[in-house]
């Protein structure tokens, strides 16, 4: 099993450590799953993202590489912006989603899923050679070296001020700057992350890592901050109604089905793999489409749990669920035939031997 | 780990607390530190007669769902009411408020075959 830079700090803090993606992560620490997501949403909380894959890509071909993989229109970027995307595979199914920061016209950075690093990385390369691009010059899988922490929540900004002399408290979401922070010279500080509270993600070379952990943990302990595990980044993110990869987005259901149409974006010089089918699939309307959907009767949907009508026939599949700690409610996302996709529809989980009532919502926040 | 010494312990997590013919059941400690916080408890077989090492319910933490195993044979004659409402009882009391069933005893020769605390703590 891998580690990252941080794994022994997580051990020394007594966490409930789990395999995931290949790497030894904590799920919990020992507060509790609705503690710490609770910490999120009305302080902040540290992330260690360091199992998140990074891909460099640089030179002539860079722009055109990178809108040919992946479905936003990367021509809407400029220096120091970042954009949330996806990679279709080819065959109406998505790669992986991840972020496109733009470093230069000519460099960017491609931030992709743990689990799926390898697998993508092989799917860049294939787009990179046929464009004559270099595999480790111009495309360069850097996920081994770099380590990353998100701080996020509603102080996180204004706590790791405190760390560096620029300006970031104002910063606008999904935006970056290179700067030095808590002692290390250079690190790459994105308003970005997964938990729909705001906030940053960090990335330094493993090598700073040390002091990249005391320096956060620093600057956010007047504010009360917290380690965060992978088991609370999973009920912010779903109760923020964001897709995560295997769940709700895979290889089997195109960015219009998964609701990832604000990203997939049909203009002139935006060629993208499966952009003909997308077009076709957005025109014709899908048959099933991903959907937030809240309990209104006791019991919690699980990803694989059928989703059915009143008269008990198969209308679509629960990709993900659980109980919301901040408002208690039993809430699920997952892929329903139209046209009972459509808003405040009723629907009805099976859960074992009984259904419970549910309708369909827009958001859970 | 708090392992009390009057119990009886099933390989499942269970605990048991016999009371002359009925016994009070419910999920360890350990089990509840394992689950992490517990959101749902459903045991819907009040009245039912339930063997050993079947199921008499599920209880769900965040991220996970288990059965809740007979770890005897007897009829459930209680289910604990207040779990609907705060089944985070489960992690904050698990031996005391965070109860879950009471049964009748069918076969008292299967609770000499249950694990007493320093069994119980062995396993861990």
């Amino acid at each position: 099993m891998k580690t990252t830079a941080f794994t022994q700090y997580h051990i020394e803090l007594g966490a409930r450590m789990a395999e995931f993606a290949g790497y030894n992560m904590p799920i919990e620490y020992n507060t509790g799953i609705k503690d710490e997501h609770n910490c999120v949403r009305e302080k902040l909380g540290v992330f260690d993202v360091s199992h998140m894959g990074e891909f460099w890509v640089e030179g002539p071909k860079a722009f055109e590489f990178v809108q040919k993989i992946t479905t936003n229109n990367v021509a809407d970027l400029t220096d120091g912006k970042v954009q949330y995307t996806c990679m279709p595979n080819g065959k109406g199914g998505i790669v992986d989603d991840l972020l496109v920061y733009r470093f230069r016209e000519d460099k960017y950075l491609l931030v992709v899923n743990a689990a799926n690093i390898d697998k993508d990385f092989a799917w860049a390369s294939k787009y990179a050679k046929e464009l004559g691009m270099e595999i480790g010059k111009e495309l360069i899988n850097v996920s081994e070296e770099w380590c990353q922490l998100a701080i996020q929540g509603p102080l996180a900004l204004k706590a790791m001020q405190k760390m560096t002399d620029t300006t970031v408290e104002d910063m606008e979401y999904y935006t970056f700057k290179e700067l030095s922070f808590g002692g290390i010279e250079r690190v790459c500080f994105s308003t970005t992350g997964y938990t729909g509270s705001g906030g940053c993600e960090i990335y330094a070379k493993n090598e700073d890592a040390d002091k990249l952990w005391k320096a956060v943990f620093e600057a956010g302990k007047e504010f009360g901050i917290q380690p965060i595990g992978l088991g609370a980044r999973d009920t912010l993110r779903l109760e923020a109604g964001f897709c995560l990869y295997g769940n709700d987005i895979d290889d089997e259901h195109c960015p219009i089905e998964a609701g990832l149409g604000w990203i997939t974006k049909f203009v002139d010089g935006n060629d993208f793999v499966d952009r003909e089918y997308n077009e076709k699939m957005k025109a014709e309307k899908p048959t099933r489409w991903l959907k937030c959907i809240e309990l209104l009767e006791k019991g919690i949907a699980r990803h694989g749990y059928a989703i059915e009508d009143a008269e008990g026939n198969e209308i679509g599949v629960v990709t993900s669920g659980t109980v919301s700690p901040m408002t208690g409610k039993s809430i699920a996302m997952g892929y329903v035939n139209a046209p009972f996709h459509k808003r405040d529809t009723e629907v009805f989980i099976r859960i074992r031997k009984k259904t419970a009532k549910g309708k369909i919502v827009r958001s859970f926040m | 780990m708090n392992v009390p010494e009057n119990l009886k312990y099933s390989n499942d997590h269970e605990w048991v607390r016999v009371e002359g013919d009925v016994a009070y059941v419910g999920v360890t400690d350990f089990a509840q530190s394992q689950l992490g916080d517990i959101v749902f408890v459903e045991i819907e077989t009040e009245g039912e007669e339930v063997a050993q090492n079947e199921e008499f319910g599920t209880i769900e933490a965040v991220k996970t769902v288990s059965s809740l195993m007979m770890p005897v044979s007897g009829e459930v004659l209680e289910v604990n009411e207040a779990l609907e409402d705060s089944p985070e009882s489960v992690n904050s009391d698990p031996y005391g408020e965070g109860w879950m069933i009471k049964i009748s005893i069918e076969d008292a020769s299967q609770l000499d075959a249950l694990l007493s605390a320093e069994q119980y703590k062995a396993i861990l």
